[in-house]
C-alpha cells in the first residue's frame, strides 16, 4: 500500500478549516434481538444465536422488540432531542453477504429522535456544544470472517465465514450535524463526544458500551475548505475506529491527508476509508457498488412506531442525572482535587470509578486502581482499562485489601488470577494461596532471623532511628513470600527489637 | 358412498363424526384420486406420504372420545408459498428447489393444530408472479374444468386441485388475484381476508403490502371453516390484525338460511362492469344482479373514480416490494447455489444464482422494481403509485357509506387457452384489474361461481366486497347467494364439472 503524503498538522490547520461529523452506532444490551426472539449475547458459538427472521429465511417476518424502543427513546431524550410521534422503519437495500435480507431495517425519513444536541467537556475543562441530527433505529448485520490472504480483509481472501449471531442486534445510530470550529482541536472534540455518548449509555444501562467488542463504534466525517471558503470541502467517512484514542488519531491523520492532497489541487474523493490501529493510517474501503443508492422505501412489514407522550415523559423524568452535572456532584462527594478528577475524566475512566465506588471500595482506592494499576496493564497490551475487570471485581479486590486478608502485592496477583478469569476474588485467593501470614510466631521467627543477620540495623533501631527498620522489613517480607501484611511486620520488627 | 371426494368438506365431516368414513379412508380417496389425475392435472408439485398417518392418528383420536375441529380428518392442499417443516417449499421456483423450511407457516401450524392432514403442496406461478401459473419453474397446471385451458394464477394448482376433487380444502395467497381469480376460472370458491385477518408468518413474501393467505374451497361454508381456523391475530406477524374474530362458517350457515339478501344494499361498480369484458361474464354478473333484486335487494350504482389507476399503481407497489424480498435468494444461506467457473467473488456467485435460478417473469418484475425505487424516480413511481393507493381507499370509502357490499365479476373473461398470453406480459397483468383494487385498500373480497358463459361453457365468478374486517359479511352474503344459485340450478355448481376424456370424473 503506498504511503499517504501527510502535510505537517499544524501548517495545515493554517491552511484549511476541519469540519467534521460524526456517526455513533450503538449496540443495546436488550435480552432478545431488533426484530426477533434470538438471543442478544456476545460471543456464542457462530450462528446459534439466530433465528428464522436472523437468517433472513423465507417467510419469516420482523416483530419490534419493545424495550429497544423505549432504550432509543431513553438516549433521544438524553441527548436532548425531539421524540417523534410518529415514525416508521425503512429498508436499506443493498447486496452484501453479512446482511442476510440483502436489506437493513432502518430508519430513513421518519427517525425516532432528532434535532438534539450534546454538551461535552474537553481536557482543560472547555465545554463544546455538539448539534445532534436524529438518531434512529436500526439493526445490526452479521459478520465476516475473510480466511486466507495476508489482509484478514475480503480482497484476497479464499473464503469468507458469515456468523448471524450479531444480525439483527438493535442498534442506535447518532448523527451529528457538520460541527464547525474546532480546529486543532477537532479530534479531541470527537474523543470527548464520544466519551459523552459512552457515559450516557452506560448510565442508562441501555448498552455495555465497549468499544473492542463493537458495543460503541464512530465513523469520523472530515471534510477540509480553505480558509474563508463557505462552501463546505469534500468528506471521507473513516470507519472502524474502535478505541477513544484512534477516534483522535484518525481525525488527525486525515486532516493531514486531505490538506497535503488539496494543497497540491487534487480533489478529495468521497469515500468510505478504513482506520489501521498498528500503522495509524486510513485506507480506502470498498467502492461502493451500488453508488449510494439505497433504494430506501418503508418496510411493509412493520407498522409505524407512535410512542405515546405518557411513555416518553415517563422515560425523560427516570433520565439520570447528565454527564456535566454528575460530575460536579461526584467531584464534590469524592473530595478529589481539580487535577486528580480531571485526570480520570480524561482517561476516560470516570464511569469505572464511580461503579466500583458504588460497588463499595473508597474513591481514593477505586481512582488507584483504575489510573494506576489496570490503566498501565491496558496501555501494554493496547485495550481499554473497562475490558480487563468489572467495577465490582475490583471492589472486591478492595474489599478483601482493606480487610487485610491481602496486602497490595498479593492484590496484583489477585487481578491477574481475575483477568485469567480464574473466578471470584476469594476463590482466587484460595485457589493461588494469597492470604497474608497473620500468625505472629511465624513472622516473629523471621524477623528474629533478619535481624541476628543484620546486628548493624538492629543497633540503629535500638539507637531511635526507626526508619531503617525498612531493610528488616524487605527481608521479612522476602521471606515470607511478599504474603505478609507489611505493617504488622513494621510494628513486630520494632517490638522485637526493643526486647 | 360412491365418490367421497365429490363432497365438501362440511359432508365429509358429518361423515366422518358419525364414522360413517374414515380419516384414513377419505385421506386415502383423495390420494388416489391425485395419482388417477394430476399427471394431466399438474396440480401438485409435492404430495405427502405423511397424510395418512396423521389421519390415521385423527381416527384413532375421534375413537378415543377427543374433541376436534369440524375439519379434523379432511386432508388439505397448501399452495407451495406456505413453509412447512416437512416438505418442500419452493414458490415454484428453481432458486428454492428443494429447500425444506426448518418451520411452518402460521396458517400451517393452525391447521396441523387442527389435524387436518396434508396432502402436499400444489403448484403456483414462480414467487406467485402470474395470472395463469404458466410461469411455474416446474410445469404448468391445467384448468380442472378444461384441460386446454390455464386455471388462473398465481395459485392454479390449488384451485385446480380442489376443482378437480383432489381436496375439498386448500390454502392459497392473494396479492391481486391469486385466490379469486383462479377460484373464478375453475368454478371453485376463494376468499381473500381483509389484510391481517391471516397471518403472513410463514408466507414466502411476494409484495409484503398486499399479500394476504386464504382459503380455497368449493363452497362459501367450507371457506368459512377453514379461515375459522388460519385466521386470527398472530404475534408472529407485526401486520395481523389483533381484534377478536366471530366465526365465519357460522355467518355462513346464517347466509344459507335465506333472509340475508333482502333488504341488502349491493353496489356495482361501473369501473369494475366494462363493455371490454367478454360478454358471457358481463351477461351472467346481470342476470346475478337481476335475481338479487327479485330477492329484495336494492341495487346501486357507485362510481370509483380512481380504479383506473388502480393497476398501473399496482405494479409499481408489487414490483418495488418484491424487488427487496426476492433479494434474500443469494445462495448464502439456502437455495440454489450456482458457482461460476474461475475464481469467482460472493458477488460472482450471487449473480449467477440468481441470473440462473429466477424465470423471466421474476426478473422483469425485480427489475422493474428496481428502478422504481432509485433515487431520482422514488417520489415519480413509488411516491405516486402510494397516493394513488390512498385514493383507492377513499373510493372504497365512499362506496361503502353508500352499500353493504360491491359486487363485480370476479375476472373480465374466463379461463384462455394454454400458451394464450404468453407472449404478451401486459395482456396478462391486466387480466387482474377487477381483483386488483381489493389488495390495494386491504379490504376482503370473496369469488364464488355463478354459472358457465354462454360463448365457451367455462365458469364465471362473482366477487363480493365488503368493507376491511367485515369478513363475515362476505361469508354470510356468499353463501345466501350460493344457496340461491344451487336451489335454482337443483345441483351444487361442482356436480357440472365436466367429464374429462377417459371419464374419470
Amino acid at each position: 500500500m503506498a504511503r499517504d503524503a501527510l502535510m505537517d498538522f499544524d501548517a495545515a490547520l493554517e491552511k484549511f478549516e476541519p469540519v467534521i461529523g460524526l456517526e455513533v452506532h450503538v449496540e443495546l444490551s436488550t435480552k432478545s434481538k431488533m426484530f426477533s426472539s434470538a438471543s442478544n449475547v456476545f460471543g456464542a458459538d457462530p450462528n446459534t444465536a439466530v433465528t428464522p427472521v436472523c437468517l433472513g429465511l423465507p417467510g419469516s417476518l420482523p416483530v419490534v422488540n419493545r424495550e429497544a424502543v423505549r432504550y432509543s427513546i431513553s438516549l433521544g431524550l438524553a441527548l436532548g432531542c425531539e421524540i417523534a410521534e410518529t415514525c416508521r422503519f425503512a429498508r436499506k437495500n443493498y447486496f452484501y453477504p453479512d446482511l442476510a435480507k440483502n436489506y437493513q431495517i432502518s430508519q430513513f425519513d421518519e427517525p425516532i429522535a432528532f434535532e438534539g444536541s450534546l454538551e461535552v467537556e474537553l481536557d482543560n475543562g472547555d465545554l463544546v456544544t455538539i448539534p445532534i441530527e436524529r438518531a434512529h433505529m436500526e439493526e445490526d448485520a452479521g459478520k465476516l470472517t475473510h480466511v486466507g490472504g495476508t489482509t484478514g480483509r475480503i480482497q484476497g481472501a479464499e473464503y469468507s465465514l458469515v456468523d448471524y449471531n450479531r444480525a439483527g442486534v438493535p442498534l442506535v445510530e447518532i448523527v451529528t450535524k457538520p460541527i464547525y470550529g474546532t480546529e486543532a482541536r477537532a479530534g479531541e472534540v470527537a474523543r470527548a463526544y464520544v466519551s459523552t455518548i459512552r457515559d450516557i449509555v452506560r448510565g442508562l444501562g441501555i448498552s455495555e458500551a465497549r468499544m473492542e467488542r463493537g458495543n460503541l463504534r464512530c465513523d469520523a466525517n472530515v471534510s477540509l475548505r480553505p480558509r474563508g471558503d463557505e462552501k463546505l470541502g469534500t468528506r471521507t467517512e473513516t470507519k472502524n475506529v474502535n478505541s477513544l484514542r484512534s477516534i483522535e488519531r484518525a481525525i488527525r491523520y486525515e486532516i493531514q491527508r486531505q490538506a497535503a492532497l488539496l494543497d497540491k489541487g487534487i480533489a478529495i474523493l468521497q469515500e468510505t476509508r478504513h482506520w489501521h490501529e498498528d500503522s495509524g493510517t486510513t485506507s480506502p474501503g470498498r467502492p461502493k457498488s451500488d453508488a449510494d443508492d439505497y433504494r430506501y422505501f418503508p418496510e411493509p412489514d412493520l407498522l409505524p412506531i407512535r410512542p405515546s407522550r405518557e411513555l416518553v415523559d415517563e422515560l425523560r423524568a427516570a433520565l439520570p442525572e447528565p454527564p456535566a452535572a454528575q460530575r460536579r456532584r461526584l467531584k464534590a462527594e469524592w473530595g478529589f482535587s481539580d487535577v486528580d478528577f480531571q485526570s480520570i475524566v480524561n482517561a476516560g475512566l470516570l464511569v469505572e470509578v464511580r461503579e466500583t465506588v458504588d460497588a463499595g471500595a473508597n474513591p481514593q482506592s477505586a481512582r488507584k486502581w483504575w489510573m494506576g494499576e489496570l490503566s498501565r496493564i491496558a496501555n501494554e497490551t493496547n485495550v481499554e482499562p473497562a475490558s480487563l475487570v468489572t467495577p465490582v471485581q475490583v471492589a472486591e479486590l478492595q474489599s478483601a485489601v482493606d480487610a487485610g486478608t491481602i496486602n497490595d502485592k498479593l492484590a496484583r496477583e489477585a487481578l491477574a488470577g481475575l483477568m485469567a478469569n480464574e473466578g471470584t476474588v476469594a476463590e482466587i485467593i484460595e485457589k493461588r494461596g494469597l492470604t497474608v501470614v497473620s500468625d505472629d510466631g511465624a513472622l516473629i521467627a523471621a524477623i528474629d532471623d533478619a535481624l541476628a543477620s543484620q546486628p548493624d540495623v538492629l543497633e540503629k533501631i535500638r539507637s531511635g532511628k526507626v526508619e531503617a527498620a525498612g531493610a528488616v522489613i524487605g527481608a521479612v517480607m522476602k521471606a515470607m513470600g511478599g504474603k505478609a501484611d507489611a505493617a504488622r511486620v513494621r510494628e513486630l520488627v520494632i517490638e522485637r527489637a526493643s526486647a | 358412498m360412491s365418490d367421497i371426494t365429490r363432497l365438501s368438506a362440511a359432508e365429509q365431516s358429518v361423515l366422518l363424526e358419525s364414522r360413517e368414513i374414515s380419516s384414513v379412508e377419505l385421506t386415502k380417496a383423495h390420494l388416489d384420486r391425485i395419482a388417477e389425475t394430476d399427471t394431466d392435472l399438474g396440480a401438485f408439485l409435492y404430495v405427502s406420504d405423511d397424510a395418512l398417518t396423521i389421519a390415521d392418528e385423527v381416527d384413532s383420536a375421534r375413537a378415543g372420545g377427543v374433541a376436534l375441529n369440524p375439519l379434523a380428518g379432511i386432508p388439505v392442499a397448501i399452495k407451495d408459498v406456505l413453509c412447512t417443516l416437512d416438505m418442500p417449499s419452493t414458490a415454484g421456483s428453481k432458486i428454492l428447489e428443494g429447500w425444506v423450511p426448518p418451520y411452518d407457516a402460521t396458517p400451517v401450524a393452525r391447521l396441523r393444530d387442527a389435524r387436518l392432514p396434508i396432502l402436499g403442496k400444489t403448484n403456483m406461478d414462480e414467487f406467485a408472479m402470474g395470472s395463469s401459473t404458466e410461469h411455474s419453474a416446474y410445469k404448468i397446471t391445467r384448468n380442472s374444468w378444461d384441460r386446454t385451458r390455464i386455471p388462473g394464477g398465481s395459485g392454479g394448482g390449488s384451485a385446480s386441485a380442489v376443482g378437480a376433487f383432489q381436496a375439498s380444502l386448500a390454502l392459497g395467497s392473494d396479492t391481486g388475484g391469486s385466490i379469486r381469480q383462479p377460484a373464478a376460472f375453475t368454478g371453485t370458491v376463494g376468499v381473500k381476508p381483509t389484510y391481517g385477518g391471516v397471518s403472513r408468518y410463514g408466507a414466502i413474501a411476494l409484495a409484503s403490502s398486499l399479500d394476504q393467505v386464504g382459503p380455497v374451497t368449493r363452497t362459501v361454508l367450507d371457506a368459512g371453516l377453514l379461515h375459522d381456523i388460519i385466521g386470527g391475530h398472530d404475534h408472529h406477524d407485526s401486520t395481523s390484525i389483533s381484534d377478536k374474530w366471530p366465526s365465519f362458517a357460522d355467518a355462513a350457515r346464517r347466509g344459507a338460511r335465506g333472509e340475508s339478501l333482502k333488504g341488502l344494499r349491493v353496489g356495482v361498480v361501473k369501473e369494475l362492469d366494462q363493455p371490454g369484458f367478454q360478454p358471457g361474464v358481463t351477461s351472467l354478473f346481470h342476470e346475478t344482479l337481476t335475481m338479487l333484486a327479485a330477492e329484495g335487494a336494492e341495487i346501486v350504482d357507485v362510481n370509483a373514480p380512481n380504479f383506473e389507476y388502480a393497476v398501473a399503481a399496482y405494479y409499481l407497489i408489487l414490483t418495488a416490494e418484491a424487488s427487496s424480498n426476492l433479494a434474500k435468494f443469494d445462495s448464502v444461506r439456502f437455495g440454489l447455489r450456482v458457482t461460476p467457473s474461475g475464481t469467482p467473488t460472493v458477488e460472482n456467485v450471487m449473480s449467477t444464482t440468481r441470473e440462473v435460478g429466477f424465470g423471466a417473469e421474476a426478473k422483469r418484475r425485480i427489475i422493474l422494481g428496481t428502478y422504481a425505487l432509485s433515487a431520482g424516480y422514488y417520489d415519480a413511481y413509488y411516491g405516486s403509485a402510494q397516493k394513488v393507493r390512498t385514493l383507492i381507499q377513499r373510493d372504497f370509502a365512499a362506496a361503502f357509506a353508500q352499500v353493504d357490499v360491491l359486487v363485480s365479476p370476479t375476472a373480465p373473461t374466463t379461463a384462455w387457452k394454454v400458451g394464450e398470453n404468453l407472449d404478451d406480459p401486459l395482456a396478462m397483468w391486466l387480466s387482474d384489474i377487477t381483483t386488483i383494487p381489493v389488495n390495494m385498500a386491504g379490504i376482503p373480497g370473496i369469488s364464488i361461481p355463478i354459472g358457465l358463459a354462454d360463448e365457451d361453457q367455462l365458469p364465471v365468478g362473482l366477487q363480493i366486497m365488503a368493507p376491511a374486517r367485515e369478513d363475515a359479511r362476505l361469508y354470510e352474503i356468499g353463501a345466501a347467494i350460493e344457496a340461491l344459485l344451487d336451489a335454482k340450478r337443483g345441483s351444487t355448481f361442482s356436480s357440472l364439472t365436466p367429464s374429462r376424456a377417459g371419464g374419470v370424473i
